[in-house]
């Protein structure tokens, strides 16, 4: 299927959509940018330690609410666009949901397994208790309630066109956001024969039963880093921190690297 | 020798870690901590990233995060994060290193807003594994730019709680099952925490820098310390381990 089919059909305004979930790896950038290209509206962003790509999608307007640990630039700083529009609503307000890294992936795994809530042991004393309405104290733990992704949107190695998919190096919070999720859109470097993947079944990611579309689409993580094909590009987020300083910066920055 | 502030905070960083420990690593100055630390006086310290990796190197080539191919390459497990958090859940992890933009006189870190929540002055990145390394690590270590704005009597909001409101046994009574911060390491100097909780002191003062400045530098007023201490210079072969890798 081709990005553009993919995030027509399954990627609606108004869902809440899983990516990044191997945090600094493997990050959904090619599909990132098809959801901005395509004007999505009133998205509901779902992630652990998320690195420029959230930072885009608000600045392009897209997000109406952010579910994550961290949004900004991890090899640069701070993001420029989630400061905009959380200080002074441009180009749009938004709702955030404050996580760690730890219970977003609770979260997800609660929404997995069809949990009410799960208990933790982190988050005591943290603030965060305060701004996140899914999370509450009691007794001793706290209680993280489920987040359901509509959508997990995962970049792979390897994958095939029913959906068998292998990724390999860390993986952080993919295989919970991928079982919490209604349905899977896995963008992949190769796509390949299933015998070569199911020789591996161990190694398969998701139930194909999950996945509705596969995307071949080389190079869909950069400037992220892909183990065995690729390494991060620190030179493209040090080039989008700078351009993204100011909002005329940004959209520039998009005009040239994301619509043209 | 001459030295740089960073490359001091890095040498004195790498001395929190002991023999042994399991690290939870995190970015920057601590990955190049980790480095000296293994490569010196600590050579069976394992890193812990929550990413979901382990290793008991460090990585052989330039890091801009903890999830780039040179920090996988020769990795003891490449995971999923929740598996990495189930060890520190279980009290299995040492030590942590924690980044913010400020942290208070109880050891206390923000790194989400500035302001009132609902509407701030700046909205930081958020917590990402801080809170979790800061309640359920043994214990933890803050590096920082030696600033007033960065060392502030009370952070306005707590994202990774060091002893809260410094009374003894915070953590205790609030249930956070490890033990807290015990160092703050900034550009100027070293401040320490009682192992019971409570505020911060002055532990040392790095070489060419005086109680003033670090007064004049701090948002708490600073006590005199017992035993005016300096910090310990780097030592040639940790300003060799460090520039082989920055």
């Amino acid at each position: 299927m081709s990005m553009a089919e993919a995030v027509e059909r399954f990627v609606p305004d108004g869902a809440t959509v899983a990516m990044g979930t191997c945090l600094e790896p493997l990050i959904p950038f090619a599909a990132g940018h098809e959801m901005i290209r395509q004007g999505r509206r009133d998205l509901e962003l779902v992630g652990p330690i998320s690195d420029a790509l959230f930072d885009q999608l608000i600045g392009a307007g897209c997000v109406r609410r952010i579910t994550a640990a961290w949004v900004g630039n991890v090899s640069e700083g701070l993001g420029h666009c989630y400061r905009r529009a959380t200080e002074h609503g441009v180009p749009r307000s938004i709702e955030i949901h404050d996580h760690t890294n730890f219970s977003i992936s609770m979260a997800l795994w609660a929404a997995a397994w069809n949990a009410p809530y799960i208990p933790t042991r982190t988050l005591l004393g943290s603030d965060i208790l305060k701004t996140n309405p899914n999370l509450a104290v009691d007794g001793d733990a706290v209680r993280v309630a489920p987040v359901r992704p509509d959508v997990a949107i995962v970049h792979v190695q390897r994958c095939d066109a029913d959906g068998h998919a292998h990724a390999w190096g860390p993986l952080g919070i993919t295989e919970e956001a991928g079982l919490a999720a209604s349905r899977i859109v896995i963008t992949c470097e190769e796509l390949v024969d299933p015998a070569s993947l199911l020789k591996h079944p161990n190694r398969i990611l998701f139930p194909e039963t999950k996945v509705v579309a596969v995307v071949h689409e080389p190079g869909g993580a950069h400037p992220s880093p892909v183990q065995g094909y690729y390494g991060r590009d620190h030179a493209a987020y040090r080039e989008y921190a700078e351009a993204s300083r100011t909002q005329q910066g940004f959209e520039t920055w998009l005009r040239e690297r994301v619509l043209r | 020798m001459t030295y740089t502030e960073q490359e001091l905070m890095v040498a004195v960083a790498s001395r929190e870690i002991r023999d042994g420990d399991l690290v939870f690593v995190g970015m920057r100055l601590p990955i190049l901590a980790y480095a000296v630390a293994r490569s010196t006086h600590a050579p069976n310290a394992r890193g812990l990233f929550e990413v979901g990796l382990m290793r008991d190197s460090a990585a052989s080539a330039y890091l801009g995060t903890m999830g780039d191919p040179p920090n996988v390459d020769g990795a003891l497990w490449a995971t999923r994060m929740s598996n990495v958090m189930a060890l520190m859940a279980q009290g299995l992890v040492d030590l942590g290193f924690i980044g913010g933009a400020e942290v208070d006189r109880f050891g206390n870190l923000n790194t989400s807003y500035v302001g009132d929540p609902a509407h701030p002055t700046v909205k930081l990145p958020g917590s990402g594994g801080g809170a979790d390394i800061a309640i359920l690590s043994s214990r933890w270590v803050t590096l920082m730019t030696h600033e007033r704005r960065r060392l502030v009597d009370r952070v306005s909001f707590i994202t990774s709680p060091g002893h809260g409101d410094g009374t003894p046994g915070w953590r205790k009574r609030n249930g956070l099952l490890g033990g807290g911060p015990t160092a703050i390491i900034t550009t100027l100097c070293v401040f320490r925490f009682p192992p019971e909780g409570g505020a911060a002191y002055l532990d040392s003062i790095h070489p060419g820098h005086t109680l003033e400045e670090v007064r004049a530098a701090t948002g708490w007023d600073v006590e005199s310390p017992h035993h005016a201490r300096e910090t310990p210079p780097p030592t040639e072969a940790e300003i060799d381990e460090i520039r082989k890798r920055a």
